[in-house]
């Protein structure tokens, strides 16, 4: 009786979660797109919303906007063809772009042609702001933020292996976490869990604005050099899916972006046209530091 | 050599012993340090939160979906299973085959199955259905084994096989199997929430951000419907109410946002993701290629698995030896004899909120307040077992019959209790090692370097081949410890004690 339930559900419930993926074809499919759950969710929530609302009023096509949880999930939902459209980081993008022959970067923030990384670090450790890499927090605990993160994982690695040569994080500093996001990086080394981490510079300047990071408990120390992060990237069935061109419509309505209140969440002033070729330092530097084959 | 072991009975006391001596070398190599924190400013905020749920905030949808993806994944899983326990004492093949299926986390299984059906209703529901079928398959196999036979000796020669099951078998089996699966979607509920860690829309999804962003009240909320669903399931998971909780669950799914091509994602998963990156453009036939197979593999093997599974085997024992000094402490809670009528509710009600946190949960709140090491995973760990453990005890300290003249307290609890229930207790342990070391190895994500962390690191970097070998890992290991926990509960003699509620235990000892 309950096996026969049970076989029951398992025919109807496949197809019919299968479903979706065979009822298209008639309309237009809806342009999904998601982005790196890099800080907190109702602050993505309410950037993606906007987004998604003012695409489909500037391409005429269904808009839809999916979260993801972590960093390769989004960049799965790309490479299997869930989303069409996605806002990656640097290291994200180059991940995804790999993955999918035809995918592009159209658009970055204006902010995104030169991003940083800070280093933050715990008041008790009495490390002070300095012009070099801070050699001397070494041996302390450190926490990157989610692993396929660029500007807390990839260029912090990178920047403190030349700091370093020839060791990894994990010989440098007397214990290695990862956060997962950039908020979370700042509670952690906030709450003393973890001495120094490194951050986001966006975020950090959101997140000390919304009154959640305490000046006397957590600092910045260092600013990194700059170097190319998040961007929209593109698969390139859209082309025949929604027409050619539209990926040119695409990038030009990202660029057209001017409503402060679209912008302000996404910690961007406004987005400015970008292709692959911006991003080859950091395939240099996945290879370099072992992420990327 | 099971024969020879077999005959060489072991004394409890040696057993408990030898794990305590090994949890002792494992803390030598554990890493338990405490940061010095000032976690007291996210404490406030979290007890004023668990003071005031926000009950408001919970969305009734994320309630149906976490209740949708538990009925049908739990019956998917239990009707396979099912299918799986008529071959399943025969077929060698078959059990290396459950037992694969239910070594594998349903995070795991979330994250491979990600990659073919995308951020589906479908990936959820498999993922819970795998390695639920693989469990079933057992536990089912076990109850038609230990079924009377009378029955089947009675019947007619030339009686077809599925009649002489359908006829002679299962009638006497079904109350088992019925109740069995009952408890499973317990468990099923537990696991959806894991599914919204990696953004299906379960209470799970909600639960973590509400936990990562500080919003306590939420968090608490949450919780306290999650506890209330578990505490109330056998209330509305009855026989009676299943078909309606089927189609219900049906019609509730998640619809898929976006489409897959699950056939090209099949493909491309079978035949490149998780084939290793040196087999993929080298010739099979070129020796170059092995040679690269190998270099490929090494660096894995002496830089991943090995230290992952050491790390894992030492969460694994230490949690497992804090989870029964835990479960020794909070069974009484529960037993009639120890709490008296007004203790006793009250400590169920604590057992099944200890139980029902997620660990993961628990272990990120330590972590605020230790620091990171592994001490927030093993407590984390060692809380739920414990609060497991002591559930199932306190229902067999009810089922004994004790003297008119049997002392009270401490005294009934430590010459009585305890001695007739010890071999039981030993038993359970023994069974919850090769889960502890299952959840311990996902633990890792959290950034104790057990197998989990590794996991984490393959996928983060998309490369699922060594995704895919270290979960392979993870399964031997785990079947390695389960093997050695039945030769050690042959050789304790406690084989033939139950390790799973597959049948009613309370109501026995329920007063009328």
């Amino acid at each position: 009786m309950l096996a026969r339930r049970a076989a029951l559900s398992l025919l109807a419930a496949l197809p019919w979660s299968l479903g979706p993926a065979r009822a298209e074809g008639a309309t237009k499919p809806p342009l999904v797109f998601t982005g790196i759950p890099d800080q907190d969710e109702s602050r993505l929530v309410e950037r993606f919303g906007k987004v998604a609302t003012y695409l489909e009023a500037k391409l005429g096509v269904p808009v839809r906007y999916i979260p993801v949880k972590n960093y390769p999930a989004a960049v799965t939902a790309f490479t299997n063809g869930q989303v069409q459209l996605a806002w990656f980081g640097g290291f994200t993008g180059v991940q995804a772009r790999k993955a999918v022959p035809g995918a592009r970067a159209i658009a970055q923030g204006a902010e995104d042609a030169a991003f940083k990384t800070y280093l933050i670090a715990n008041a008790r450790t009495g490390l002070g702001s300095s012009k070099e890499f801070p050699k001397e927090a070494a041996g302390k605990t450190f926490t990157f933020g989610a692993r396929a993160s660029t500007s807390g994982r990839l260029m912090p690695e990178h920047f403190i292996r030349q700091a370093f040569p020839g060791k990894a994080p994990e010989q440098v500093f007397s214990r290695v976490g990862f956060s997962g996001d950039h908020s979370r990086t700042i509670q952690l080394v906030q709450s003393g869990a973890f001495e120094v981490g490194a951050v986001d510079y966006t975020v950090w300047d959101l997140d000390s604005k919304a009154g959640k990071v305490e000046p006397s408990a957590v600092k910045v120390i260092w600013e990194s050099p700059p170097y190319p992060d998040y961007q929209w990237t593109v698969r390139g069935e859209v082309e025949a899916t929604y027409g050619a061109g539209f990926t040119e419509r695409l990038r030009q309505a990202l660029t057209g972006i001017d409503d402060p209140a679209i912008l302000e969440p996404f910690g961007r002033t406004r987005f400015i046209p970008v292709d692959d070729a911006a991003y080859a330092p950091l395939v240099e530097v996945g290879r370099s530091t072992g992420l990327l084959d | 050599m099971s024969t020879v072991l077999a005959h060489k009975p072991l004394g409890y006391r040696a057993a408990s012993a030898g794990f305590a001596l090994a949890a002792f070398a494992a803390l030598a190599l554990a890493d338990l340090h405490v940061a010095s924190l000032d976690p007291w400013a996210d404490l406030r905020r979290l007890l004023a939160g668990l003071m005031r749920p926000d009950f408001a905030s919970v969305l009734p949808l994320s309630i149906a979906y976490t209740i949708a993806f538990a009925v049908l994944g739990v019956g998917l899983g239990a009707g396979a299973g099912f299918l799986l326990a008529i071959p399943f004492a025969r077929s060698r093949a078959v059990r290396l085959f459950c037992a694969s299926l239910r070594a594998v986390h349903e995070l795991f299984w979330a994250l491979l199955l990600m990659q073919i059906f995308g951020l589906s209703a479908t990936t959820g529901l498999l993922a819970i259905a795998l390695p639920y079928a693989g469990i079933c398959a057992k536990v089912f196999s076990e109850i038609i084994e230990e079924a009377d036979l009378a029955a089947l000796r009675v019947l007619p020669p030339g009686t077809g096989a599925v009649s002489a099951f359908l006829y002679a078998r299962l009638p006497d089996v079904a109350a088992n199997l019925r109740h069995y699966t009952l408890y499973r979607f317990e468990c099923g509920l537990r696991s959806t929430l894991v599914l919204g860690f990696i953004g299906l829309p379960t209470m799970g999804f909600h639960l973590e951000s509400a936990f990562r962003q500080g919003r306590y009240g939420e968090a608490a909320a949450l919780l306290a419907v999650f506890y209330g669903l578990i505490g109330t399931r056998r209330l509305w998971v009855r026989p009676a109410t299943l078909p309606f909780l089927a189609v219900a669950s049906l019609l509730v799914l998640p619809a898929t946002v976006g489409t897959t091509d699950i056939g090209a994602g099949l493909a491309r998963f079978l035949t490149h993701s998780i084939v290793p990156a040196p087999l993929r453009e080298g010739a099979l036939a070129d020796p170059a290629t092995w040679t690269g197979l190998w270099a490929w593999f090494a660096p894995i093997l002496t830089g991943q698995i090995v230290p992952g599974a050491l790390q894992t085997l030492v969460l694994a024992q230490i949690a497992l030896v804090v989870t029964a000094l835990g479960a020794l402490v909070l069974f009484p809670l529960t037993a009639r004899r120890f709490t008296g009528p007004l203790g006793r509710p009250l400590g169920r009600i604590l057992l099944v909120v200890v139980r029902s946190t997620p660990e993961y949960m628990l272990a990120y709140l330590l972590l605020q307040l230790l620091g990171p090491s592994m001490l927030p995973t093993i407590l984390a760990l060692a809380i739920h077992n414990a609060g497991i453990v002591g559930y199932l005890m306190g229902r067999h300290a009810d089922g004994l019959a004790y003297r008119l003249d049997a002392p009270k307290g401490l005294n009934l609890y430590a010459y009585e209790t305890l001695p007739r229930l010890y071999g039981q207790f030993l038993a359970y342990l023994l069974y919850r090692w090769e889960l502890i070391l299952r959840e311990g190895a996902i633990l890792g994500l959290l950034g104790v370097a057990t197998l989990g962390f590794y996991v984490d690191a393959a996928i983060s970097e998309l490369r699922i081949d060594v995704a895919v070998v270290l979960i392979a890992a993870t399964v031997i290991l785990t079947l390695a410890v389960e093997a050695l926990s039945r030769r050690l509960r042959a050789r304790l003699r406690i084989a033939t004690l139950p390790t799973r509620l597959s049948r009613p235990l309370t109501d026995a000892g329920e007063p009328a």
